[in-house]
């Protein structure tokens, strides 16, 4: 059988929405894992070991075990002690804790590499260090860091056709929808890619913009 | 607070690195309004005694006090945090690589910590950003980010980052080291301009024209030790120690 586009228009509707469901995750993800990361790379570098050396073992966990998998402990397993999570909100904690994991690494270098006169500028005009810390150092290093961190959220938004499993309508789901309805895979499949290609080239867009606006500052 | 003489005083100040000893007991009073050079060859120890005022770099031994309060007291962690960046607002420090904060504006560098630590409101850290950037000649650039500016203009910036936490002491790093040679002058005028207005000041420094002209004491230091001091006039022209003379000699080649 040869393929048929002229069957996309009558489905079209449940794409555009899981496009804007797939939108709404990645958005919301990408958030939770900059400022998550950010945070556990000031805790991995600064906290008292109590705190670190557990976080370390979370790390681990994060960053040495499959996605699929914490998602579907975060949907499927929280709920066994009394955590049901709505898939939409379980999804967002998944992606943004792994994501948050891997930008808290480049933050952690970048933290380390800006140069030491910053930290002890900002102690002779009487801050402290954590002050010097959130005020000085870290806005810089996550300025280094803003074109790895962008390659991070591209990498979050192709991962998030994975929280299709626990049921969210995002786009990977809904072509798979409209596919159940017309045993049309390959143009279904076809027409989401380009839309993930859409979104990604929008992304990028807004990465440029922001590197620019930071150029000056750097 | 009181009219004491010793503004600024070093008492045995004594720094090791491990088994390498950088400052070997070494004492120092400075009078309020005074602005004292030090210099010294590389390696001498004159840049860590100065960083040993505000506690950048800890003394091993010994006590420095600024204005009738010890800067390096013992006390527990905690206290003493709060105590020595309470002693820091009141000592302001340039460095040799300026070490303006790259993300922020000349504006912002000078405003940051008056507003975090004094509170200061919106438009009062707009007229203390005016007033000071104004002061050393850089109330056109106020907007500019550190990228944007040449050296001499950043180092001119940090003076003024400095000066608003409205210090009763001023210490320079070298603070014309790292500048290209046409732009020394018009940071050393501002230098001037602070001497007029009686700042006190400790001035780390291999210019000596410039120690010459504005400062009313030198110390050479040497491996760790003061080999002498004394006003400018004295130790340059006619320096009683023989390791002043040849310091003196060699750099005076240098400069040619």
């Amino acid at each position: 059988m040869g393929l048929d586009f002229t069957v996309i228009p009558k489905h079209i509707d449940i794409i555009l929405l899981g496009c804007l469901w797939t939108i709404a995750i990645t958005a919301a993800a990408a958030l939770l894992s900059f400022f998550g990361g950010i945070f556990f790379a000031v805790i991995a570098l600064y906290a008292p070991a109590v705190i670190r050396l557990p976080f370390r073992l979370f790390e681990w966990v994060f960053m040495g075990t499959p996605l699929l998998l914490q998602l579907f402990l975060i949907y499927f397993g929280l709920v066994q002690i009394g955590v049901d999570l709505p898939a939409f909100v379980a999804g967002v904690i998944g992606l943004g804790l792994h994501f948050a994991v891997y930008n808290s690494e480049l933050i952690q270098t970048a933290i380390l590499s800006v140069d030491k006169g910053q930290m002890e500028a900002a102690r002779t005009v009487g801050l402290s260090r954590g002050q010097a810390l959130r005020k000085v150092v870290v806005p810089q290093a996550v300025r280094a860091v803003i074109p790895p961190i962008g390659n991070n959220m591209i990498a979050l938004l192709k991962d998030s056709a994975l929280v299709s499993v626990i049921g969210v309508s995002e786009l990977t789901l809904s072509a798979q929808r409209a596919i159940g309805a017309t045993y049309r895979p390959f143009e279904f499949y076809i027409l989401a890619a380009a839309f993930y290609y859409a979104i990604n080239l929008g992304m990028e867009w807004v990465q440029r913009k922001i590197e620019r606006r930071i150029a000056l500052s750097r | 607070m009181t009219d004491h003489k010793e503004f600024v005083q070093i008492r045995h100040a004594q720094k090791s690195f491990g088994a390498l000893e950088v400052l070997k007991d070494i004492s120092l009073t400075v009078e309020r309004g005074q602005i004292v050079a030090i210099i010294g060859p590389s390696g001498s120890g004159k840049s860590t005694l100065l960083r040993a005022i505000n506690d950048l770099d800890p003394l091993t031994g010994g006590e420095v006090w600024l204005d009738g309060v010890q800067v390096n007291r013992s006390l527990p962690f905690r206290q003493y945090e709060k105590h020595i960046n309470q002693m820091r607002q009141d000592i302001g420090m340039v460095f040799q690589h300026f070490n303006l904060f790259p993300h922020m504006t000349a504006r912002e560098n000078v405003t940051m910590a008056p507003k975090m630590l004094k509170g200061l409101s919106k438009d009062e850290a707009d007229a203390l950003a005016r007033e000071q950037l104004d002061k050393v000649g850089m109330l056109e650039r106020i907007d500019y980010y550190p990228s944007q500016l040449s050296g001499g203009q950043k180092q001119r910036v940090a003076i003024a980052r400095a000066l608003a936490m409205k210090p009763k002491l001023m210490l320079f790093d070298e603070a014309t080291s790292a500048l290209d040679p046409e732009l020394v002058d018009e940071v050393n005028q501002v230098m001037k301009k602070l001497a007029e207005e009686h700042m006190t000041m400790i001035i780390v420094t291999h210019e000596m024209d410039f120690a010459a002209s504005v400062c009313d004491r030198v110390l050479f230091m040497d491996q760790g030790v003061v080999v002498e001091e004394g006003p400018p006039e004295v130790v340059f022209k006619s320096p009683e120690k023989e390791r002043t003379r040849a310091f003196l000699r060699k750099h005076l080649e240098g400069a040619r």
